[in-house]
């Protein structure tokens, strides 16, 4: 599941789904079944299926 | 006049946090919030929206973290986990940025805060090392026991949330200015420069607003008044207002009047 949706993705690290989506190098953060992983992480952090993701980033708000 | 002040160690000339909500679109966000001299802008923190957003303009390209204090908020929770996730979120997206605007709300219909999770979540995140700033009612026993937990900046509101109604009970921010111990920022409620004068005369530290500014026919404007506002609220509270008589006091003396 990626951001409340079910998410088809055939690569490994987050860092491989950032890039297929796109986004990576923005200002943004993930989290996987509810934990953080850190920036530092995404390039190593091996994603399995289940997996629930959230990805983030700052919009406007008060 | 040299009269800052202090959040979380850190120190501000503007008293005036504003929030990025709202506006047409970021080029606005950014001519109105660099006309209000703000120094801390709130952010929500939002799902990415997938597969939409390759090339999409970014909020923090205009409004950068580098320039301004980024005070991400947890609107939109209305439970303590869900807003101590979500500033988990916000130190992550912000690279280990600690202060956080707090609010857990009750209800779609007047966004009150919720305060049994309100305090839950203050707890929780001040242990985890969070500087929280947080939304409240203007209840003093209330904004007591946050002070005293150990939040950084209390927010009672005026009025609810981008209602712009002013200031309904300036004797509650009054009798919570009179105990507290950290700075106390009118946060939710300002319709118009007036609200937010009145806020600083009471002797608020600040004022939060984004409404205000953001649906004013002229943002950028707005903006301008609203700087003014807060700084002419805060001398004003400064001078010491003069005292207020049921009747009239003439200002020219009376001696050598023509007769």
């Amino acid at each position: 599941m990626l951001n409340g949706e079910p998410y088809d993705f055939q690569g490994d690290t987050i860092r491989d789904l950032l890039l297929s989506l796109e986004i990576h190098g923005r200002r943004l953060a993930v989290e996987v079944n509810q934990e953080i992983v850190p920036k530092s992480e995404h390039d190593t952090f091996s994603l399995s299926e289940n997996d629930v993701l959230e990805i983030v980033h700052a919009i406007g708000g008060g | 006049m040299n009269d800052q002040f202090t959040i979380a160690g850190k120190t501000y000339s503007s008293r005036l946090l504003i929030g990025t909500g709202k506006y047409k679109d970021f080029d606005e966000t950014r001519a109105a919030i660099e006309m209000s001299g703000a120094e801390i802008v709130t952010v929500a923190i939002r799902r990415t929206n997938i597969g939409q957003n390759a090339g999409e303009p970014n909020l923090l390209d205009y409004i950068p973290p580098e320039k301004y204090t980024i005070l991400p908020n947890t609107a939109g929770c209305y439970t303590a986990e869900d807003a101590v996730r979500c500033c988990k979120l916000a130190r992550e997206l912000l690279d280990g940025h600690e202060l956080v605007k707090l609010e857990v709300l009750g209800d779609q219909k007047t966004l009150y805060p919720n305060i049994v999770h309100t305090l839950k979540a203050a707890e929780t995140l001040i242990k985890d090392g969070f500087k929280v700033m947080v939304y409240t009612n203007d209840d003093p026993i209330v904004a007591k026991e946050l002070e005293q937990m150990g939040c950084v900046a209390v927010m009672p509101l005026g009025s609810l949330i981008g209602s712009g109604l002013g200031i309904l009970n300036p004797h509650n921010i009054r009798l919570i200015l009179e105990e507290a111990k950290v700075p106390i920022i009118v946060d939710a409620g300002v319709g118009t420069a007036s609200d937010a004068a009145i806020a600083m005369e009471l002797g608020c530290e600040g004022v939060l607003l984004n409404t205000a500014v953001a649906h004013a026919a002229n943002p950028v404007l707005m903006a301008s008044a609203m700087k003014k506002a807060i700084e002419a609220g805060r001398e004003s509270f400064l001078a010491g207002r003069m005292a207020k008589k049921a009747y009239a006091s003439a200002s020219s003396p009376l001696e050598g009047v023509i007769r």
